[in-house]
């Protein structure tokens, strides 16, 4: 890890950590949770769409998979409350991430726009199937976890800010390790020339699959942090398309493919959108504000925050060496 | 000479043009064969059929003494027979290094392991500096000139340890002094073992470094043989020179 890279993580969790203990009214913390939760949602379709180029719309099918798991899990086994629901999350999300594999790996058959298309329906498939598998889900009357009276009422959102935070931090290990590794040098090379790496002898398939199954883990947990949360969950909120648009903004606003871009995404998109919330009131202005937002990105920042900063500054040091190189010679 | 690669009655169609008509010609171990043809006589289209870029309508191919039914890019590169193509592709965004590491068949057991571990980036610069690219090794191979790419994309095929290459045009669009470096590199890995089967308009090139030659004409061959024995072959001379 370089310098300049550890002091970002530690800068960035050391922010996290102190957040909610310096501002600990109960809706900046809410706006905290909300934040962190987009900025792992962001960090992790950004781990599979962002490396690969094959776009995903239907990650929010798997963060509602993951949402209802935990929910029928509470519902049927008895796996306590306060912490050890918390305990119980990698193996939802693990379970999810490998039940959807036969499903990625026939979405994964196409390409481009179609892929984009096909993952779109699989979202309407999960929202359906919430809908009508009454016995498990209870259709649209929703579905009640039990509330966590552990964590007291002072500080009742904490434990799933931390939550959240750790899934994020989760969610960037996992795409730092990436990018060191053979897989992201598999990855990179499927976005850039797909047909070429397999002419290399690069399993494509399986490559995409491996990122596929991270994205959905990650997903699938950050969903069940989410119902837990809220205690109460209903097809429409647990498999929002709002939510899916929210996430593949964010990543393009901060930056495909980097590290960080998809949390800057959401560390400015995220309280912007509740602020227009606020301040427009419940009508569905705010939408139009998003729509605003983007078309500006796309205007003036088309790769995303990250990338623009880091060309800025490159440009910036070769500006700074050929006017010092000028100088030395004029000596 | 035993075989390396049999190609058995090939056909292509695409509408109502075909591609490879019934082509059949043999690729001896240990040689460098070329095939050599006026332009869309179906030559990268024989290079797309034989390593599974596209479907054959009709035809056999053997690697190996083995016969490859559905043929596949990947199991075949895993296999030892790799291709370049007419126009150069490598991978923009990745530096040399990162292209000739990428182009190593991994197991899955080494997915996890670092990008580019010490050994590799060495066996890496090792063969850059064969190809006199080794310079750029850390640059984005995107910034590299249109020959550079073309021996970038050379070098990276060989990185896998194939038994048989296809070069589909390697010197063309390339200047005269890489020309020569190119040649010298398909001599010394020919004399190492490794076997060729090479698409080249340079029939100067192709009578120095090749044998034997195989001549397509509009999808069929048209002759088979030494280079001598081709150049004064008068069906040739026709295909080249008549229309
Ligand atoms: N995908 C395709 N769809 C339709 N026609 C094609 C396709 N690929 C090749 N052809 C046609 O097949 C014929 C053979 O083309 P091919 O590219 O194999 O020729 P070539 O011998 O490689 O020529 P060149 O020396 O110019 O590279 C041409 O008539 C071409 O138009
Ligand atoms: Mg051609």
């Amino acid at each position: 890890m370089t310098r300049n890279g550890l002091l970002r993580g530690g800068a960035f969790v050391a922010a996290g950590i102190a957040f909610p203990l310096l501002f600990n009214a109960a809706w900046l913390v809410n706006i905290g949770i909300l934040t962190l939760m987009y900025a792992a949602l962001a960090v992790s379709w950004n781990l599979f769409s962002g490396f690969t180029g094959y776009i995903t719309l239907g990650q929010v099918a798997f963060f509602g998979l993951g949402a209802y798991s935990l929910g029928i899990t509470f519902e049927h086994f008895g796996i306590g409350s306060g912490y050890n629901p918390f305990y119980v999350l990698p193996i939802v999300g693990a379970c999810v991430a490998f039940a959807s594999l036969p499903v990625a790996w026939i979405a994964l058959r196409t390409r481009a726009m179609t892929f984009a298309i096909v993952t779109l329906t699989l979202l309407f498939i999960v929202q359906q199937l919430a809908f009508n598998l009454h016995s498990l889900t209870h259709g649209s009357s929703g579905l009640m976890l039990p509330t966590p009276t552990t964590f007291g009422v002072d500080n009742y959102d904490r434990p799933f800010y931390y939550a959240m935070l750790g899934l994020v931090l989760l969610a960037l290990l996992i795409c730092w390790g990436i990018l060191r590794s053979k897989l992201g040098l598999m990855l990179l090379s499927i976005r850039e020339d797909e047909e070429k790496a397999r002419g290399l002898g690069i399993r494509v398939t399986g490559t995409k699959l491996v990122a596929w199954w991270l994205h959905v883990f990650v997903t699938a947990m950050v969903g069940g942090v989410w119902a837990y949360y809220l205690t109460f969950i209903y097809p429409e909120s647990s498999v929002d398309p709002l939510v899916m648009i929210g996430a593949v903004l964010m990543t393009f606003l901060g930056g495909r493919g980097t590290l960080w871009g998809p949390v800057v995404g959401a560390l400015v998109l995220v309280p912007a959108q509740q602020y227009m919330l606020i301040h427009l009131g419940g009508s569905q202005l705010y939408l139009v504000g998003y729509a605003a937002v983007f078309m500006v990105v796309l205007l003036v920042l088309p790769r995303g925050i990250i990338p623009s900063i880091r060309d800025g500054v490159v440009r910036t040091r070769e500006r700074q060496r050929t006017r010092g190189g000028a100088a030395k010679a004029a000596v | 000479m035993t075989a390396l690669l049999e190609i058995d009655g090939l056909t292509k169609r695409f509408g109502g043009v075909t591609a490879v008509d019934a082509c059949s010609f043999t690729v001896p171990a240990g040689s460098v064969t070329a095939l050599v043809g006026p332009n869309g006589s179906g030559k990268t289209t024989a290079f797309n059929l034989i390593t599974g870029y596209a479907r054959a309508d009709a035809g056999a191919v053997r690697f190996d003494g083995a016969a490859v039914r559905r043929p596949d890019p990947i199991r075949l590169a895993r296999s030892g027979l790799t291709r370049t193509f007419q126009q150069a592709r490598i991978f923009p965004d990745l530096t040399l290094v990162e292209n000739m590491v990428a182009a190593l068949q991994q197991p899955w057991t080494s997915v996890f392991t670092r990008a580019v571990r010490r050994p590799e980036r060495e066996r890496a610069l090792e063969l850059l500096d064969e190809f006199g690219i080794a310079r750029l090794a850390d640059e984005r191979a995107g910034n590299l000139s249109y020959g550079q790419k073309k021996l970038l994309e050379f070098a990276a095929v060989l990185m896998g340890d194939p038994r048989l290459v296809l070069l589909d045009e390697p010197t063309a669009g390339v200047n005269p002094v890489l020309v020569d470096q190119i040649e010298e590199r398909i001599r010394e890995l020919n004399a190492r073992g490794l076997t060729f089967l090479v698409v080249e308009h340079n029939m100067n090139l192709v009578m120095r470094l090749c044998d034997p030659v195989v001549v397509l004409a509009q999808g069929t061959k048209l002759a088979e043989g030494r280079p001598d024995e081709v150049r004064n072959d008068p069906r040739v001379l026709d295909a080249y020179l008549g229309g």
